[in-house]
């Protein structure tokens, strides 16, 4: 064998079974959907700009939301976290390549398919998917536009790729660590990505049977949802977010094994509370899968369930406590630099614990009857996601783009990219906790005079944070394409096997185990 | 404990209030580019920041615990963040700052998921102790059922055979722009609910068609309208007022379109009203009776679709959402196939069934409106009493 490059020209990204290239083509992906999602919201802002309907009308509104919402989940945030998962998981634990190459090809090009046929509906007749992201019965069954048939289909591929991957991670990470490399040892990232592994194979499954029987309702006569069938609408709320609320863990958990790897290198100290970092991720994982009705606190559940379900939501207020705690004790007494990925780091900190508070104020049953279905959850999932899913991505590209592509980013062009994003993201979403206090609904395309200083506001920063990242696409292409060359450790003593390599990370890392003491 | 936390949630917002001022005054040219003439917005209403305390004892509940957690996080805040900036000013690299190498303390670790559980159950009981105040709907003085469709609400005060629906006014003019917005642009309603105050009223809540959710801030109910369930709330007002809402969940096109209007007036007013409202639907029962001529049956007609029919239909009748009605088999094929369709809707599409939403006679002028409206010329027309019979044969 020994050790040979890629092969050339589009074959090789088409045949590849190289972790490093599928984490490369998962990324690429991954980031034009976001910036696709993108365009979505800035129509969305757009027509928000000031009260009235402008620009679109209300059923290109609600498509613009319903595809915003879809292609961010599943098209940016989790293939971009998959991309990090093949380009590093191998790397960090000493690994030559993933446990499954093949499967990994194929679960990275089923999606452009997928993403490609939830775009085309866009062009149909009745339009795309109209119905929020969170596609509640019986407006996407009995209600929906012919082109949701398309939809359902998109996401069964979005769900066969997760669960792939899943498979994939979980088998690479149990069975290929180099010698020596015990679970207590594996990198954060590694271990929550482990664990948020285990919960897309439990909930993708979930999401698969929601939409088939979604199809059923729709094109064979049954009625799962239709209560004038003998269905049950609610029914469907259930389901969906069963898959729903640990969907967005396996959102966030993956982020706090970036940051955990980020604060401890450019506070030059070891990550404070290591063993509780892995307990609070798992304690999180467990809590996700018996909170789901706190998205459903209106729903008109019996009071037993309603308190239930709050008190269970607020518990997650402790193990997420601690990764806060433990985060801002590694950084007390370091030796701390703000490199780019470490702003992104602390902004991800700050921000993110911000989103958890409204999260704990939205965890309050009756609080929620006035919170709900408001820009106030708007605000806060914004908040939970963009600074938070977002920001800990582009903290770990800055991060380890060196060591992928062996040439340093532009220091000053990446903290320009860094301050642009965080005044864009705040300017846009902090206005929508007010609005949504003072009682502006959710997925509107038009409100009442009131709203309109805010909503003026945010749109600003909206095309603020969406130009912004115009600019990183140019700073990272900059940088694939010259710059300082990058040393193999890049950083000051930064831990991990991925930095023994040299930079660029060679075609195949680790053909034989490293020795892990 | 309540009083405390109005005060602090008074001192704070009037902090806030400071720090908001200045983008207020930086966006008041942003907000001359609102369309000339519309209705300029009270300065003190353009910038809350804050929920409303309401006009129930649970609304100011809600405000209260709302506070009390706001102000919680708050604390917390301070001091996580304030250890966090701390150490990034005290402890940078280029200030000269040593790296300790301490990494874990099981005693801090346990003080530090120990004490936050503390304080969430304290957060909790209040909580728990004003939902359970929420779900008590017993007793109550006044039933309103609340039936939600795509895009309006219909009212029934159950066991006093009054019953409306509630539509938006703004026109269309004003959500396009060629018309000034008036003051309250989209949260305008034809027939507000009327209820009194200092009387328990119950709303029974669900829909027709697609999911809905009633919603009135100042009253602090909030309830999701399904079909096929009926769901309960509440409310004492206390205040006489006029208290506007909308439809929080997504229902459609429409979903923005579609307010709820309360009118709490005094229980003199409102049995006032009530008895009104029931001669209202005598008169009504007895236009059935009527028979119209043409031209004043497709007047009324036109009236009765662009209120019912023209959100999906169009208001040329070329069809938008809905499909077009020009020249097609419905509108210019035989009279008793239209009526169906009006009066039982179709099955499995977005087309509903109207038969028990408009009067016999607003059904009779609508038909006979879109039979002879743009370039239909059918020339024919019915009458209320066809279509009561048609109801009762069917």
């Amino acid at each position: 064998m020994g050790d040979h490059g890629p092969a050339k020209g589009f074959g090789r990204w088409l045949y590849t079974t190289n972790h490093k290239d599928i984490g490369t083509m998962y990324l690429w992906f991954s980031f034009a959907m976001f910036l696709m999602g993108g365009v979505f919201a800035l129509v969305i802002r757009a027509e928000l700009f000031q009260p009235g309907l402008q620009l679109v009308e209300p059923e290109f509104f609600n498509q613009m939301t319903t595809m915003h919402g879809l292609v961010m989940v599943f098209g940016a945030v989790m293939p971009a976290f998959v991309g990090l998962a093949n380009w590093l998981i191998p790397m960090m634990i000493g690994a030559p390549d993933m446990a499954l190459p093949r499967m990994n090809n194929w679960s990275f090009w089923i999606l452009p398919f997928a993403f490609a046929m939830l775009t085309s509906t866009l062009f149909m007749e009745g339009g795309g998917p109209n119905f929020g992201w969170t596609f509640y019965a019986p407006l996407s069954t009995t209600y929906a536009p012919p082109s949701v048939t398309y939809f359902i289909f998109a996401v069964h591929i979005m769900g066969a790729s997760s669960i792939m991957g899943s498979i994939n991670i979980i088998a690479t990470i149990l069975n290929m660590r180099a010698p020596g490399m015990t679970l207590m040892k594996m990198p954060l990232f590694v271990w929550t990505w482990l664990i948020t592994a285990y919960l897309l194979i439990a909930v993708m499954p979930v999401l698969a049977g929601c939409v088939t029987m979604m199809l059923m309702d729709i094109h064979f006569g049954t009625s799962f949802f239709s209560a004038a069938g003998g269905g049950d609408p609610v029914l469907f709320q259930h389901v969906f977010w069963f898959f729903g609320h640990p969907e967005v863990y396996i959102m966030i958990l993956p982020a706090f094994g970036i940051v955990s790897a980020i604060i401890p290198t450019f506070a030059r100290k070891p990550l404070f509370g290591y063993a509780s970092m892995v307990y609070a991720t798992a304690s999180i994982a467990f809590l996700s899968f018996i909170v789901w009705a706190h998205h459903m606190f209106t729903v008109g559940m019996p009071i037993a369930g309603e308190l239930f379900f709050m008190y269970a939501t607020m518990l997650i207020a402790v193990p997420t406590g601690v990764k806060v705690f433990n985060w801002v004790t590694t950084m007390f007494r370091g030796s701390m630099t703000f490199e780019t990925p470490m702003l992104f780091a602390i902004a991800f900190v700050i921000l993110f614990s911000i989103g958890g508070f409204s999260g704990l104020m939205l965890a309050i049953a009756p609080a929620d009857f006035q919170y709900h279905d408001t820009y106030f959850v708007v605000a806060h999932f914004h908040y939970v996601l963009v600074p938070g899913a977002i920001f800990s991505i582009m903290a770990a590209v800055y991060y380890w783009l060196p060591k992928w592509c062996g040439n340093m980013y532009d220091e000053r062009l990446g903290k320009a990219h860094f301050w642009l994003s965080f005044i864009g993201l705040n300017v846009t979403f902090f206005p929508m906790h007010f609005v949504g206090l003072a009682g502006m609904p959710r997925r509107i395309p038009d409100y009442a005079l009131q709203f309109a200083d805010f909503n003026q506001i945010a749109s600003m920063g909206a095309f603020l944070f969406g130009f912004s990242q115009v600019f990183f696409l140019f700073i990272v292409i900059k940088t694939i394409r010259g710059g300082a060359q990058a040393t193999d450790e890049v950083w000051e003593s930064p831990e991990g096997l991925e930095w023994t390599v040299a930079s660029p990370a060679p075609y195949h890392t680790f053909t034989t185990p490293p020795a892990v003491k | 404990m309540r009083l405390i936390t109005t005060q602090l949630a008074r001192k704070g917002l009037l902090v806030l209030s400071r720090v908001a001022a200045l983008p207020a005054l930086l966006a008041t040219s942003a907000a001359t580019w609102a369309a000339p003439g519309d209705a300029v917005v009270d300065e003190a209403q353009r910038w809350v920041l804050n929920m409303t305390e309401g006009v129930t004892a649970v609304s100011r509940e809600i405000f209260d615990l709302h506070m009390l957690i706001f102000w919680i996080c708050v604390a917390i805040a301070v001091v996580v963040f304030g250890v966090m900036f701390w150490s990034m000013l005290m402890h940078r690299k280029s200030a000269g700052a040593k790296a300790a190498s301490f990494h874990e303390s099981t005693m801090v670790e346990i003080a530090w998921t120990v004490l936050p559980f503390m304080i969430l159950v304290l957060m909790a009981i209040p909580a728990t102790s004003s939902l359970i105040k929420i779900y008590d709907t017993s007793e109550a003085d006044i039933d309103i059922k609340i039936v939600g469709y795509q895009w309006k609400w219909q009212y029934e005060y159950l066991g006093e055979d009054v019953s409306f629906f509630s539509n938006l006014t703004t026109s269309q003019d004003e959500i396009y722009g060629r018309a000034p917005r008036g003051e309250h642009y989209l949260l305008e309603v034809d027939e507000p609910l009327v209820i009194p105050i200092n009387k328990k009223v119950r709303f029974l809540i669900t829909a027709n068609d697609v999911l809905h959710a009633w919603w009135v801030p100042a009253l602090a109910v909030k309830r999701d309208a399904i079909p096929g369930y009926i769901n309960d709330a509440w409310t004492i007002v206390e205040e006489p007022g006029i208290y506007r809402g909308q439809c929080a969940e997504l229902c459609g096109k429409a979903h923005g379109f579609m307010p709820i209007v309360v009118h709490a007036m005094e229980e003199q007013d409102y049995s006032d009203w009530l008895v009104e409202k029931k001669k209202e639907a005598l008169e009504i029962a007895k236009m059935n009776e009527l028979v119209l001529p043409l031209d004043e049956m497709y007047a009324r007609g036109e009236e009765v679709y662009l209120q019912s029919c023209a959100a999906c239909h169009g208001v040329d009748g070329k069809g938008g959402v809905g499909p077009s009605m020009v020249g097609t088999a419905i509108t210019t094929g035989p009279m008793q196939g239209h009526v169906d369709v009006l009066v039982n809707g179709v099955q499995g599409s977005a087309m509903q069934a109207f038969g028990n939403q408009l009067s016999e006679l607003d059904l009779a002028a609508v038909v006979t409106y879109e039979r002879n409206a743009w370039g239909n010329n059918m020339g024919d027309m019915v009458q209320a009493v066809d279509v009561l019979n048609y109801k009762k044969n069917q």
